[in-house]
């Protein structure tokens, strides 16, 4: 530890949801880096021609990578919420706490309706469209 | 003893070393321009039907989609370039690991960016 004065840290503060929506709000972020990945690797593979695509969308639609496109898509729908939370901010509205309480609830009661949305299309819709 | 004051000895040696303000406005223009383009992009590939690889060629180089498509890219590789860099500055300690920490984040998305660019262009000028 440095021998200068240091602010107030995590382990200081009393536990507020809204901390677990900050820091949500990077980890979804970082996956979606990831995610930038595997566009790529879907488009390349579509340029590529009708085979190397088929083998891609065999890869993907295994239920390990299901799974983890439900989670980027999960994660595309959290930041682009909180995102528009935080932009908010920085206009300079909702910044009182109770007010960042209440957006927090407003983000998360959206992404789940959307999520479900999203849900309902892919997978239970007809057959879906995957 | 040396000629600088305290103050130019301090200046520009705080985490942001210049470049903060740039940082934090194009941090916010690429996310309000990620805001429709991102929408188009879940619309679009929640309405396409992702194991024709006909069908999402076609869709691919239709008309303005090659466009948008690249520009979102460009967009999302840009912002994502951006909040990587702050979570390693915030997160990876030492000089050493956080400089090759950053090089290698800006690399990879700038390579990434550019793979998923030239497949768009490749399947809108040259067909597939």
């Amino acid at each position: 530890m440095p021998a200068r004065p240091l602010s107030p840290h995590l382990s200081i503060y009393r536990f507020a949801y809204t901390m677990a929506l900050s820091i949500a709000h990077r980890i979804t972020g970082v996956a979606l880096a990831a995610g930038l990945l595997v566009l790529a690797a879907w488009l390349l593979s579509a340029a590529a021609g009708a085979q190397s695509y088929a083998a891609t969308v065999a890869v993907l639609s295994g239920w390990c990578f299901k799974v983890l496109l439900v989670g980027w898509l999960l994660a595309f729908l959290y930041h682009f919420a909180n995102g528009i939370r935080h932009l908010f901010w920085d206009a300079g509205i909702g910044l009182e706490k109770a007010q960042a309480r209440r957006s927090a609830a407003v983000v998360v009661v959206a992404v789940a309706l959307v999520l479900a949305v999203c849900l309902y299309v892919l997978f239970g819709a007809s057959g879906g469209a995957v | 003893m040396s000629l600088r004051t305290p103050m130019g000895r301090v200046l520009g040696s705080g985490p942001a070393r210049g470049g903060a303000v740039h940082h934090w406005w194009v941090q916010r223009l690429t996310s309000i321009a990620l805001v429709p383009l991102t929408i188009w992009l879940l619309l679009a590939l929640l309405s396409l039907p992702l194991a024709d690889h006909a069908a999402v060629t076609h869709w691919i180089a239709g008309d303005w989609n090659a466009l948008w498509l690249t520009l979102t890219i460009l967009v999302m590789a840009w912002h994502s370039s951006l909040g990587v860099q702050v979570v390693i500055e915030d997160y990876v300690h030492g000089a050493a690991l956080k400089t090759a920490s950053l090089l290698l984040s800006q690399f990879a998305h700038w390579l990434t960016a550019a793979a998923a660019v030239y497949a768009v262009l490749h399947i809108a000028f040259r067909g597939v």
